[in-house]
């Protein structure tokens, strides 16, 4: 079986472009093709994904609990109540930021959520798209398209670096995560195929050789605020690609790192809570205190 | 390693936290564990190893497990309340930490008892993304994925055996996508794993069941 009929995001580019769709719509076509599948079906699948973000952001955000590790919980919460004062730095980027903590959250109190590239890292793109629905109006047709364009992004990375923590450290979960919605997000506003890709290349640089090492071995720390500041990565980025600034590196090339990094990283750092902020001394008394054994 | 081939492998699955290897994968080997079983369990003791065993707590692997043997599907948001579940269903469970042997670090070995006082024993592990493989049933060494129907006959170890099953399903028409023989000593006691692309419909079960030297024939659903 075939994944789509490319094999880099450049590729991808230039298809939208030629044929005038945006890299949504370009991933779409793709998916109904080598799935054989309805229109209508992939669609409403994708749609049904969707809601299942915009819950979890609400249930999030409106009922803060303790993680189940027993680390982590409420400061999604904690960031929009300070977010209403108005006197933030961040200003807006932090609407996203705190719905993104917010969702980390409840994937650690074992909440509803949609794997967004993994469960780890399924914050950061609800945040980043709920904010942006927003704030620039925008329907869900817009940002169901706005996902296929991710999966696509997504897609290739899979196929040219890796998604999982446990192979690639935290840049293929997180870092993923924030590149597929940083171009996403100059997707929804307006930017062309190549600004995507830049958005893309942007964010992930900035993630290269982030480690995986979560304290306890548990998907809580330091996650759930990797989501957070992940969110922020994207927005950033996609706002540096949408006032033309390109990335010297092509995003296809900083994948690539990225899948090279993640083979270099020692397996200490990557989800086997053996090195890191796992191994610092709070990290250490954290797991003893959470993995007590009867 | 993880394959990915559409959109819905990126974006998704739906699931409930907090980790597709943890939580999402040992929902999956619980159900396939009630499968096999073919019935309500009444006693479930519960062997964890490796980071099963280190994080199971934190990780809700123990509630995912129950939930799984209750037949919650990966994305129910009951998957929390499964121990209260239990109870409602009287399923009684204990878990114990335990060393495996040589096994994929996110392993679980089930010892279960139904309500007719049949009794399971499987052995699986979660190998990632919400995938699982059972490697193990009662003793036989399997390969079960719960991505296909699959069929799993006990029969006596006699030539001629396989033949006359896989003839039955090309007769209605149904492709295998992945077999697998076992035996416990020759000439005894064997079985037989069929996963197939199409639904099994019940006849053909039938049919199998009725070929001669065939102990037991059970299907099992995707989970
Ligand atoms: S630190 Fe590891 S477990 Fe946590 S989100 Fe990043 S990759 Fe996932």
């Amino acid at each position: 079986m075939k994944l789509m009929e490319w094999s880099s995001l450049a590729e991808m580019a230039a298809c939208a472009q030629e044929q005038g769709i945006s890299l949504g719509r370009l991933v779409f076509l793709g998916e109904v093709r080598d799935t054989e599948g309805q229109e209508s079906s992939i669609y409403e699948r994708m749609s049904k994904s969707w809601q299942v973000m915009k819950e979890a952001v609400e249930e999030g955000l409106s009922n803060p609990r303790k993680s189940r590790g027993g680390m982590i919980g409420g400061d999604g919460h904690k960031l929009t109540t300070y977010l209403k004062k108005g006197s933030t730095l961040s200003g807006d980027v932090l609407e996203a930021v705190s719905r993104s903590l917010a969702v980390a959250e409840l994937n650690a109190a074992m909440g509803k959520i949609v794997a967004a590239p993994t469960a780890g890292s399924c914050g950061i793109i609800p945040g980043v798209l709920t904010m942006l629905q927003e704030k620039l109006k925008l329907s869900d047709e817009a940002i169901i398209y706005a996902l296929f364009a991710a999966s696509g992004i997504g897609l290739i990375i899979a196929q040219r670096a890796s998604l999982s923590g446990a192979q690639g450290g935290c840049q293929a979960e997180c870092g993923s995560a924030a590149a597929m919605a940083a171009g996403a997000a100059v997707e929804l506003a307006g930017g062309t195929p190549f600004q995507v890709l830049d958005a893309v290349a942007i964010s992930m640089k900035n993630n290269l050789g982030l480690v995986c090492d979560p304290v306890a071995g548990l998907v809580e720390v330091p996650c759930a605020k990797r989501n957070a500041l992940g969110a922020a990565n994207a927005l950033v980025a996609a706002d540096m690609a949408l006032a033309g600034i390109g990335s010297v590196i092509p995003a296809d090339e900083v994948i690539g790192a990225m899948g090279e990094i993640g083979r270099a990283m020692p397996e200490a750092l990557r989800e086997t809570a053996q090195g890191g902020l796992a191994r610092t001394p709070t990290g250490v008394k954290l797991a003893k205190k959470f993995l007590r054994l009867e | 390693m993880a394959k990915y081939m559409s959109c819905f492998d990126i974006i998704g699955p739906i699931m409930v936290g907090p980790s597709s290897s943890h939580t999402a994968g040992a929902v999956r080997l619980g159900k396939m564990a009630r499968c096999l079983l073919g019935e309500n369990p009444r006693k479930a003791e519960i062997l964890l190893h490796g980071s099963f065993r280190e994080t199971y707590r934190g990780h809700g692997t123990d509630l995912a497990l129950i939930a799984g043997l209750l037949g919650l599907e990966t994305d129910d948001t009951r998957i929390k309340e499964s121990f209260r579940l239990a109870k409602e269903a009287s399923l009684a469970f204990a878990f114990q930490p335990a060393d495996l042997g040589d096994v994929h670090p996110n392993t679980v070995r089930f010892l279960l008892e139904g309500e007719t006082g049949y009794r399971l024993e499987m052995q699986g592990s979660s190998t990632g993304g919400g995938n699982i493989v059972v490697t193990e049933i009662n003793g036989f060494p399997v390969e079960l994925y719960g991505n296909f129907e699959t069929i799993i006959t006990t029969h006596q170890d006699v030539p001629g055996v396989i033949a006359q099953v896989t003839q039955v399903l090309s007769c209605h028409g149904l492709n295998i996508a992945f077999m697998r023989v076992a035996r416990k000593n020759k000439g005894k006691m064997a079985s037989m794993m069929i996963e197939t692309d199409q639904s099994i419909p019940r006849e053909v079960l039938k049919e199998i069941k009725e070929l001669p030297s065939m102990f037991s024939v059970r299907l099992v659903g995707k989970v």
